[in-house]
């Protein structure tokens, strides 16, 4: 039997009921066996983050999986007011801080752009590792390993339906896969996201 | 009147009561006892400084209660004059009629016929407007449900006054029409036309002091307070309560009921704190000379002479009375510790029975001889009143104090230097009290419920028992150095009287205030104080967003939905607030204003929704020019 990672997904959208793409990544991502989802918006509509409750369940987990739309080359408030309260000083960095090392970042996003804007010769210049360099180094500093992002482009024109389904599909079997330690570590390192082309990653 | 012999009196009688007064109040007596002792002390049975005819002093010092009753008018909105309407009748009508008649049954049994019983009961029915009333605002008690009902049923006796002038002539043992005309009361002008034109011209003298008061004197008070004369707005003052009462005794009617009249219908006025203020020194001053002249005037010579009758007379009196007024308490259902004050209140004859007395002597109806005692068993009992009031505070009260909590005296302030003081710690003061406690800023705690402050400082917060709306109490409370006032008292009317006394005397001094509700809400706005916190809001907005939860909305769209309503109708209260004197308008905009927050929250049109949450909406396909 494979080894099993505990998955935590932290998902962060403050308008569920506009989202198109997000909540079918988070409704196939809640379907898959053995993952804790955890929806911030849903837990602290009034942003009192309950610090401690967070650092017990990254250490309940091996894996972190940050899920929310990319807005602004960023995460929304929330995710963001998650990160500077729970990864303390003595707890996540610094002198003591090393509770955390060892564990595994994945940021899975969507974005309303396509792929080509992500780029120098695109609109936003910068391609999306580069503009993820903050999440990044923030799990470098804990000691973790930040995996290639899981990236839904182009949300804007996704309408069709069999499309959507893909991608929800998708985002299943790759969390599966995590949690069973079954993507090829020694393949990550040259795929732009981890969705790019899943045969290469050992899917 | 020699000038210095009219100010050696006015001498004799500051004196006397500069010095008795604090005494009594210090012996927790009240001052309407230390008056009346200074009167005795001064009387021609001690000192003698004063004659027992002080007639003019006493004409003079009546005014007195003119002025007491255009006070309590003032504070009578027209509304509360009107709930109070079943209880004037009801219970005065009843006080008057059971009174005389338990009097007349009395005094028949024991051999004296009907005509002359009937009306010493009529007479002796009537209580003391002047010392109930002084004595009940003395102690707070004006406003209890004992105290409303003691100030229905003497209403009732003001006006009762009327008729009773008119009917006891016919009680004459001779034929009384021969000088009914003649020997009229009060001497009014219109005593020659005919009844019904008397009628009509009472009638329209009222209306014109109500359409007056209600058209006339806002406009006039203005122009004097432009000259910017303060001297010049209290001789209008005094000009309004004099010019009533010259009005009212020329058709014939009372004084005091004519300027209680004006002053209800100036209830609603903005110059009502002006008046207040302005007249109320005159009215102490002229009270504590009535209650002087009363204590005076008390017959020793006949208490003397004939003590087993007079005492008899007055215990006689005051339990009669007594029996009857607790009697209809029970009727009226009047909780029992204040059917008691209400009970010990009104027990006593009233001034009127002098007027009255001597009216009915004049009419042959009693002789002067069957009348003197009666004087003296009504000065008598006038003066045992305020003894009677400590009696039931002291004994009769803590009987009833796990009811109600003891009758306590405000608690000594030492000097406070605290930035906040919250006045009022229930249920809301209390949450605000510990917030504020709780992050290190000190707190000066006034409550009015003795409970309360018990259960509180046994939890070991400091807290001090008395009324917020005492202008010495907020003082001891360091209000003139506080930053701010929580007025989070529960009593929707004296969180309003604090708010102007604040105002008034602390201009500095923040206010942020506990609204009932939006009416209450609007009673702040007028008074330019715009924070103020309805206090179901807050808790009414979170059950709703556990009810849109519990429905499936995400928790954080309902979160926002609470708070976009909770700013929609912070605005709303605020828009509002100008419409509220007027009904049809006010009715107008709030409908209005519900009708554009339905479309709001409804409308699935973008550009009519103005929305707030925009950034986050999908843009639109093709357009990508955001990350």
């Amino acid at each position: 039997m494979a080894t099993r990672f505990r998955l935590l997904i932290l998902f962060a959208h403050p308008a569920i009921q506009k989202s198109r793409i997000n909540h079918r990544l988070a409704k196939a991502a809640r379907a898959v066996d053995g993952v804790s989802f955890h929806d911030l918006y849903e837990a602290y509509p009034d942003f009192d983050i309950d610090v401690p409750r967070e650092q017990a369940l990254l250490l309940e987990h091996d894996i972190v999986v940050l899920q929310h739309p990319f807005y602004w080359y960023s995460c929304p408030a929330l995710m963001k007011e998650w990160l500077d309260l729970v990864l303390e000083y003595g707890f996540a960095y610094g002198r003591g801080g090393d509770k955390l090392r060892g564990k595994t970042v994945l940021s899975a996003l969507t974005t309303g752009g396509p792929e080509n804007a992500y780029g120098r010769e695109g609109l936003n210049h910068f391609t999306m590792r580069e503009l993820l360099a903050p999440f990044e180094q923030t799990a470098r500093l804990c000691g973790m390993n930040y995996l290639p992002p899981f990236i839904v482009h182009g949300s804007i024109r996704l309408v069709d339906a069999a499309e959507l389904d893909r991608h929800a599909n998708d985002y299943a079997r790759v969390l599966a896969a995590l949690r069973d330690g079954k993507i090829n570590a020694a393949r990550l390192a040259n795929v732009p996201r981890l969705n790019s082309d899943l045969s290469a990653v050992g899917l | 009147m020699h000038a210095d012999s009219m100010l050696l009196h006015a001498f004799v009688y500051l004196a006397a009561a500069v010095v008795s007064v604090p005494l009594a109040k210090r012996l927790g007596l009240g001052s309407v006892l230390g008056y009346l002792l200074a009167g005795v002390l001064i009387g021609p049975h001690v000192l003698g400084l004063v004659g027992q005819r002080s007639g003019d002093v006493m004409q003079f010092a009546e005014f007195g209660v003119v002025m007491m009753l255009f006070l309590v008018g003032l504070e009578l909105q027209p509304t509360l004059l009107w709930q109070m309407r079943a209880q004037l009748l009801g219970l005065g009508g009843l006080q008057v009629a059971g009174t005389a008649v338990a009097i007349a049954a009395l005094g028949a049994a024991g051999g004296f016929g009907w005509r002359m019983p009937l009306a010493a009961g009529v007479i002796l029915a009537m209580s003391s407007t002047a010392i109930v009333l002084q004595s009940l605002q003395e102690r707070g008690q004006l406003k209890t449900p004992g105290g409303q009902a003691s100030f229905a049923v003497l209403l009732f006796q003001d006006i009762s006054v009327i008729p009773i002038l008119a009917l006891l002539p016919l009680l004459a043992v001779k034929s009384a029409n021969v000088s009914a005309g003649a020997a009229a009361p009060a001497a009014s002008g219109i005593d020659g036309l005919a009844g019904w034109i008397q009628a009509v011209v009472i009638v329209a003298a009222v209306a014109a002091i109500v359409l007056a008061g209600r058209y006339a004197v806002n406009p006039l008070f203005r122009a004097i307070a432009k000259t910017g004369l303060r001297e010049l707005f209290s001789a209008a003052a005094l000009l309004l309560v004099v010019g009533v009462s010259v009005v009212m005794e020329l058709v014939g009617l009372s004084a005091a009921l004519g300027t209680f009249v004006a002053g209800v219908v100036l209830a609603n006025s903005e110059y009502r704190h002006e008046l207040e203020a302005d007249i109320d020194p005159y009215k102490g001053l002229l009270l504590g000379l009535f209650f002087i002249t009363v204590g005076a005037g008390i017959d020793f010579g006949l208490l003397r002479t004939e003590p087993g009758v007079i005492l008899g007379l007055g215990g006689a009196l005051l339990a009669v009375k007594f029996v009857v007024l607790f009697a209809l308490s029970r009727v009226f259902k009047i909780p029992t510790p204040d059917g008691m004050l209400f009970s010990f209140a009104l027990a006593q004859g009233g001034e009127f029975a002098f007027v009255l007395l001597s009216f009915v002597v004049d009419h042959h109806v009693l002789t002067r001889a069957e009348a003197d005692p009666l004087v003296a068993t009504v000065a008598l009992s006038m003066a045992c009143t305020p003894l009677l009031f400590v009696l039931n505070e002291r004994f009769v009260q803590p009987r009833f104090a796990r009811a109600r909590g003891p009758v306590r005296e405000a608690d000594q302030i030492e000097p406070q230097d605290n930035p906040v003081i919250i006045a009022g710690f229930g249920r809301f003061g209390h949450i605000v009290g510990r917030l504020l406690r709780a992050n290190g800023v000190g707190t000066t705690v006034l409550d009015l419920d003795a409970d309360q402050v018990e259960i509180v400082r046994r939890l070991g917060i400091k807290v001090f028992y008395g009324d917020a709306t005492r202008l010495d109490l907020l003082h001891a409370a360091g209000a003139e150095r506080a930053k701010l006032i929580v007025i989070a008292i529960d009593n929707e009317d004296k969180a309003i009287e604090l708010v102007e006394l604040v105002q008034k005397h602390f201009p500095r001094l923040k206010i942020f205030a506990r609204a009932a509700g939006r009416v209450h809400a609007y009673e702040f706005q007028k008074r330019g104080v715009m924070t103020f916190y309805r206090e179901t809001l807050g808790s009414s907005l979170d059950l709703g967003i556990d009810v849109l939860r519990d429905l499936g909305m995400p928790a954080h769209q309902a979160h926002r939905a609470a708070r976009r309503f909770k700013r929609h109708d912070e605005n709303a209260v605020r828009e509002l607030a100008q419409f509220w004197e007027d009904d049809d308008a006010y009715f107008k905009n709030a409908r209005q204003n519900i009708e554009a927050f339905d479309r709001m929250f409804a409308s699935d049109n973008a550009a009519e929704r103005h929305e707030s949450d925009r950034g986050w909406d999908p843009m639109p396909p093709g357009d990508v020019s955001r990350g």
